[in-house]
């Protein structure tokens, strides 16, 4: 994968014109989400009905790799059961992180992610919305990159 | 493609007039490539590189004179202990310290503040005393303060800068009353780049009877350092930053200063005698030393001081000089660029931001093109509040750099800025 498939069409277009950007008034679930090393922070507002993602919206101070992730991830998860939302972030995940060789084409669009795994100190941003969804539906309020152990060992962190 | 011609001609000459062009060659590392562009090293604020003479020295201690030092008889336990005293006087003679001893080998800049704020600190320091920092400080030299500050009950009083990044001398003044204990300020901001005009702001404390310690991790690669003239109280900087190995740096204080301190650490090589009901310290620099020191490291550092000084520090200052205004001029021109803390008084730094643009984005497409940038709040969160920015690019400059690469810079933030107008 080279670095330059990473900023590719899609990536950019939905950084630009973010899908389900905003707020909700009241929503049932919500969390922020940190990564101290980019400096990125994102608000997630989630509306659950029946066990179900009615919906959801995000919103925040991010690099492009995290606003693709959010914009792409609110897409993905609107209207599935939290169970299926946590197996997505697992699969998302492992994508992103796991050593071993599978196949993730069942992900769809969020395959153009894929790339990022290349870039170990970039692998936070894009994980990151995933993370703060996790915590949302979980009631923990706020989520960090840095929690993540697993996360800390292929990343060169310089402070 | 023309004008890059001319750029790399004038860049040519530049470098035979200033002579400092030839130094280059003496750094291995900047020859390789990142996947086939050529390297284009401009983090050299976060570390700089190591030329060969270092390296040679480090093999030849290794190969040759390696032992533990200040401790047995033998030959080689005499030799490496001759060759680490001999890099503590470098260090001495680089800065210009009265004595010797003045000189302690840290593990760097933020272990040498540590040691002041355990060692003077924690000894000086009381409930409802304050301590002055500036707004332009890395975190190492908040934090440590902050933990002394909540022990103690003491209360931190923070220095403002203006819009260009310079500190205001006389809000600093002001700061001063009869609880003020300790002042603790950066040489250099490693965020923007600014040098402060720290030998007032000292003489402004002494006449308050405050002691003060510079954070000198950003200036020791790039100006003279004179402590004597600076009359600081205590001077900290890294090798890593200034062509030499990671893991030392030195803290410089006063010979009475360090005297009427309490160890920061202990262990072996600190004390004169032990017995469990009473241990008596060592004499001063060794009381700060306790355990093994970065022997290997600390003999480098003392191989990076005479490279250094070999070049000359006035030499390097003003060739960085000369790079930083040409990249300055290149920089502040592009359209939806802002260089923050752009303010004349700098050393070879620039921090920018590009509308629209994440700095982690960019430092991820610059590096497509070999350029290495470093990309974030740089350990200095409260100054990215001051400007209002998550976070910036930074391009750190070498008396290794060349105009070509500031050429290769200004056409990576154009081709970053080409990607994101898609």
């Amino acid at each position: 994968m080279s670095l330059k498939s990473i900023y590719q069409e899609v990536i950019l277009d939905h950084n630009r014109k973010p899908r389900n950007y905003g707020s909700l008034d009241h929503p049932t679930h919500h969390a922020t989400g940190h990564n101290p090393l980019c400096g990125d922070r994102i608000d997630l507002d989630v509306n659950m009905l029946d066990g179900r993602i009615e919906e959801i919206v995000f919103q925040g101070e991010s690099c492009a790799i995290c606003k693709a992730s959010s914009s792409m991830m609110t897409s993905a998860v609107k209207g599935k059961s939290r169970q299926e939302a946590e197996a997505l972030i697992q699969e998302f995940r492992d994508m992103l992180v796991s050593r071993e060789n599978k196949d993730f084409d069942h992900l769809g669009r969020l395959k153009v992610l894929a790339g990022v795994r290349d870039l170990p100190t970039r692998v936070k941003c894009a994980i990151l919305p995933w993370h703060t969804l996790h915590a949302a539906m979980n009631s923990t309020g706020d989520a960090t990159t840095e929690a993540d152990g697993h996360l800390n060992k292929p990343v060169a962190n310089n402070y | 493609m023309k004008i890059v011609d001319t750029l790399v001609t004038s860049s040519a000459q530049q470098t035979t007039v200033s002579g400092i062009g030839r130094f280059r060659a003496d750094f291995p590392i900047l020859d390789i490539k990142v996947d086939d562009k050529p390297l284009v090293y401009l983090d050299n604020a976060a570390s700089s590189q190591m030329p060969q003479a270092v390296i040679n020295c480090l093999v030849r201690y290794q190969k040759t004179q390696h032992a533990n030092i200040h401790r047995a008889v033998h030959y080689l336990s005499n030799l490496a202990t001759q060759e680490y005293e001999a890099a503590r006087c470098k260090l001495q003679n680089f800065i210009g310290a009265h004595e010797d001893r003045e000189v302690i080998f840290t593990s760097g800049t933020t272990d040498s503040i540590n040691l002041v704020m355990h060692g003077y600190g924690r000894k000086f320091i009381q409930s409802g005393d304050e301590i002055i920092l500036s707004e332009l400080e890395h975190h190492s030299n908040i934090v440590p303060w902050q933990m002394l500050a909540e022990e103690r009950g003491a209360h931190i009083r923070v220095a403002p800068i203006n819009d260009a990044g310079e500190l205001l001398v006389e809000e600093y003044e002001k700061l001063f009353n009869s609880r003020t204990r300790f002042v603790a300020l950066s040489h250099v901001s490693n965020a923007l780049g600014s040098i402060n005009p720290i030998k007032r702001m000292i003489a402004i404390a002494h006449q308050h009877d405050v002691p003060v310690l510079i954070d000198g991790a950003q200036a020791a690669p790039h100006l003279k350092i004179d402590v004597q003239d600076l009359d600081c109280d205590f001077y900290a900087f890294s090798a890593h930053k200034m062509c030499g190995p990671t893991g030392v740096g030195i803290l410089y204080g006063k010979a009475h200063l360090l005297e009427s301190m309490q160890p920061f650490k202990g262990g072996g090589d600190m004390i004169v005698s032990v017995s469990f009901e009473k241990t008596t310290y060592n004499e001063i620099p060794y009381k700060f030393e306790a355990g093994t020191p970065p022997i290997a490291a600390a003999i480098g550092f003392g191989a990076a001081i005479d490279y250094l000084e070999q070049i000359g520090l006035d030499a390097i200052a003003d060739y960085e000089h000369e790079l930083l205004l040409y990249a300055s001029e290149q920089i502040r021109v592009i359209p939806g660029v802002k260089i923050i803390g752009d303010c004349p008084d700098k050393v070879a730094v620039i921090s920018f931001v590009i509308d629209g643009i994440h700095p982690h984005d960019v430092g991820t497409l610059l590096n497509q093109e070999g350029i290495a940038v470093r990309t974030g709040h740089h350990c200095a969160q409260p100054i990215m509040q001051r400007f209002n920015v998550a976070a910036t690019s930074r391009a750190s400059f070498s008396f290794y750099n060349t105009k070509k690469e500031i050429d290769a810079l200004v056409a990576g933030i154009r081709s970053v800025q080409k990607v994101f107008a898609q």
